[in-house]
């Protein structure tokens, strides 16, 4: 009886540190509180290329052009082609590969995911988090129809935001390469280096230096 | 005798906001305040002005501020940059500063949405994702962890941006003053993650802000358990507002954008999230249309900070020239100077300390006869590595790229001894 009841207490102890090292590691310091799922939803609001994060929620460019005029076009411009500063939305195809590239969402943007997490977190201007799910969706669905990369009655939404294929999706190279110059080994030339030193540009011409 | 002592402050105060008057007229027609000339009433054999007269006491300024004759040495905005000053950059004065720390207030500032001012008891650091416990922790459980106290500097990955193509801005602050290098005191990360736990299939953090752009990006864990900190402390005070009170990430080595302000989520993933930060900007253009991504190290850089084009020669004689090197991989090995366009070089002294993934001081002595010289310096790490030209890096890079230009810089001193920053071909 007594060697049985041993025999259990330490298969209980052998299953307990087996499950505790297998399924959990443990506190060393005990510092810091557990969080609830409703703290953890409240923050966590980001949103992955393959859609996970994206909340239950839709939108279509037609519904999207009326807010994008009240809370975007200030910035952005009615058409995405970007006010003073603020960058273009719309454009840019086919010149990556030119010298003067224009990088926009249609453009350059890899992932539609990156449109909803960033207008959501960030957008508008120091308004940041102020749109619903269903706007968020609308102006993404307006900026995407814009780039002519989906129609404007298609309804963009938590279940297809991960499958939309951006035009510049395999623009990308991974990973990186650097470094990317020949590497010397510590022993550089230190004389008579064969080197151009004619002088072909001073900013001083270009005269652009904020003044004091 | 408490009369005579307001008198006494009285005159001194009167003094005080003369000069600083005086000063600011000047700073408007000289940016280099060495080169004012000097009041003959206050040199030998006289009596300096300062002198008989008793200074401000302990209790004038409880928060120490610089010299009213250092007010030039500040960080500076290139307003035509960006849209507005709230997503906008200013610059780290390298050209004034000493030795390897950048005081508080001069490091440069990058934010996306402005300075959020974040109350600490109102602070907390979420912990969410693939971890064995979600868990949120105050300030004060933060401090409460062993902690660790480290040299680093954060360059931005644009420092040297605007000089792709060529020569754009005349000054040694626009053109290297996005680095900065301070003491950190905070704890690191793998201690931190010891109490969540992690799932075996972590092997991505979303690092996330609390201001109104909610600054978001990835990396890997293997950085993360190697040597990431969360920090609350910098240069032995608290985190300045702008470098992201009361906690920010410090990523060793790698560009500044990563190092997440007003840090408010770690969130554990298995793959990248691809964030803005890390796809339409941060990324590397080449001249065939694909672009470089997560290109996170800061390769070895140097500058000579004087003479610069903030800093002239004003007369033949002796000079030391002064710079800064470093490199994202770890210690700089060795720094060398040119004063011919980088025909011929030699070896400067390197200047202790010397800690890895930090800004460290060398020195090179100048006998200067009135000749024009093409000042440059060139770093190398302790893997090899060796500061490259610009034409080595567009060579592979192209003409497109705004990150990481971690070129030689050439520096023209003209028979005048003034200085400007010129490209070589």
């Amino acid at each position: 009886m007594f060697g049985l009841a041993k025999l259990f207490i330490s298969t209980v102890c052998f299953l307990l540190c087996v499950c505790v090292s297998t399924y959990a590691s443990e506190r060393q310091f005990y510092l810091g509180k557990i969080a609830t799922p409703e703290e953890v939803l409240g923050w966590d609001i980001d949103v992955r290329p393959d859609g996970l994060g994206a909340p239950v929620g839709s939108g279509n460019a037609i519904n999207g052009e009326e807010i994008y005029a009240e809370v975007c076009a200030g910035c952005h411009g009615d058409f995405g082609e970007g006010m003073d500063r603020w960058p273009e939305l719309v454009g840019g195809e086919d010149t990556l590969d030119t010298h003067d590239p224009l990088k926009t969402t249609g453009s350059y943007w890899p992932y539609a995911s990156t449109m909803y997490d960033y207008i959501y977190r960030a957008m508008p201007f120091g308004m940041s988090q102020s749109l619903t799910v269903d706007e968020t969706y609308q102006i993404v669905a307006f900026i995407l129809n814009m780039n002519d990369i989906i129609d404007e009655d298609f309804v963009l939404s938590n279940k297809n935001i991960g499958k939309i294929e951006m035009p510049n999706r395999d623009g990308f190279l991974l990973p990186d390469p650097r470094p990317d110059i020949d590497v010397f080994s510590g022993t550089p030339c230190m004389s008579d280096c064969d080197v151009p030193i004619t002088i072909i540009g001073k900013a001083r011409d270009i005269d652009v230096t904020p003044e004091d | 005798m408490v009369k005579k002592r307001e008198i006494v402050k009285g005159i001194n105060r009167r003094r005080l906001l003369g000069g600083a008057t005086a000063l600011g007229s000047l700073a408007m027609t000289s940016k280099v305040f060495s080169q004012v000339k000097a009041n003959r009433d206050n040199l030998p054999p006289n009596l300096p002005e300062w002198t008989p007269d008793l200074g401000p006491g302990v209790d004038v300024n409880p928060y120490g501020t610089p010299s009213i004759f250092e007010e030039n040495v500040i960080r500076r905005n290139v307003p035509w940059l960006t849209a507005s000053a709230e997503s906008s950059v200013n610059f780290t004065p390298l050209q004034d500063l000493e030795g390897i720390i950048t005081p508080n207030g001069l490091c440069f500032e990058r934010h996306h949405g402005g300075v959020p001012e974040i109350n600490p008891a109102d602070y907390r650091l979420m912990i969410n994702g693939l971890v064995d416990r979600e868990m949120i922790f105050t300030l004060d459980d933060l401090k409460r962890f062993p902690q660790t106290n480290k040299f680093y500097f954060l360059e931005c990955a644009a420092n040297g941006g605007m000089e792709w193509k060529g020569s754009q801005l005349n000054g040694c602050q626009f053109t290297f003053g996005m680095v900065h290098n301070v003491q950190y005191t905070g704890v690191k990360l793998s201690d931190l993650l010891s109490e969540t736990g992690l799932k075996p299939k972590a092997k991505w953090v979303l690092a996330e802000g609390s201001d109104t752009s909610g600054m978001t990006r990835s990396i890997p864990i293997e950085k993360i358990l190697e040597d990431c900190l969360i920090v609350w402390a910098m240069n032995g005070e608290a985190l300045r507002a702008e470098q992201g009170y009361p906690v920010r990430l410090v990523v060793p080595g790698w560009e500044g954008n990563m190092w997440v302000k007003w840090i408010r989520r770690l969130e554990f993933g298995d793959k990248p999230y691809m964030t803005r930060e890390e796809t339409s900007k941060y990324t590397d253009l080449l001249s065939n249309g694909k672009a470089r991504m997560f290109t996170w190290v800061m390769e070895a850089k140097s500058v000579v900070t004087s003479p610069s084009p903030e800093k002239p020669i004003l007369q033949k004689g002796v000079h030391q020239i002064r710079g800064l090197a470093w490199s994202g991989r770890g210690k700089i090995k060795r720094v060398d100077v040119s004063i011919d366009g980088g025909k011929n070089w030699k070896t400067s002294k390197l200047h202790g300390p010397v800690f890895s993934k930090s800004l460290s001081r060398f020195t090179f002595p100048l006998n200067w006869n009135g000749e024009e010289l093409l000042i440059q310096s060139r770093a190398i790490d302790e893997t090899g590595y060796v500061q490259p030209h610009i034409h080595e890096l567009q060579k592979v890079r192209g003409l497109n790229s705004i990150y990481h230009n971690n070129s030689i810089a050439t520096w023209l001193v003209n028979k005048n001894g003034k200085v400007e920053n010129v490209r070589l071909g």
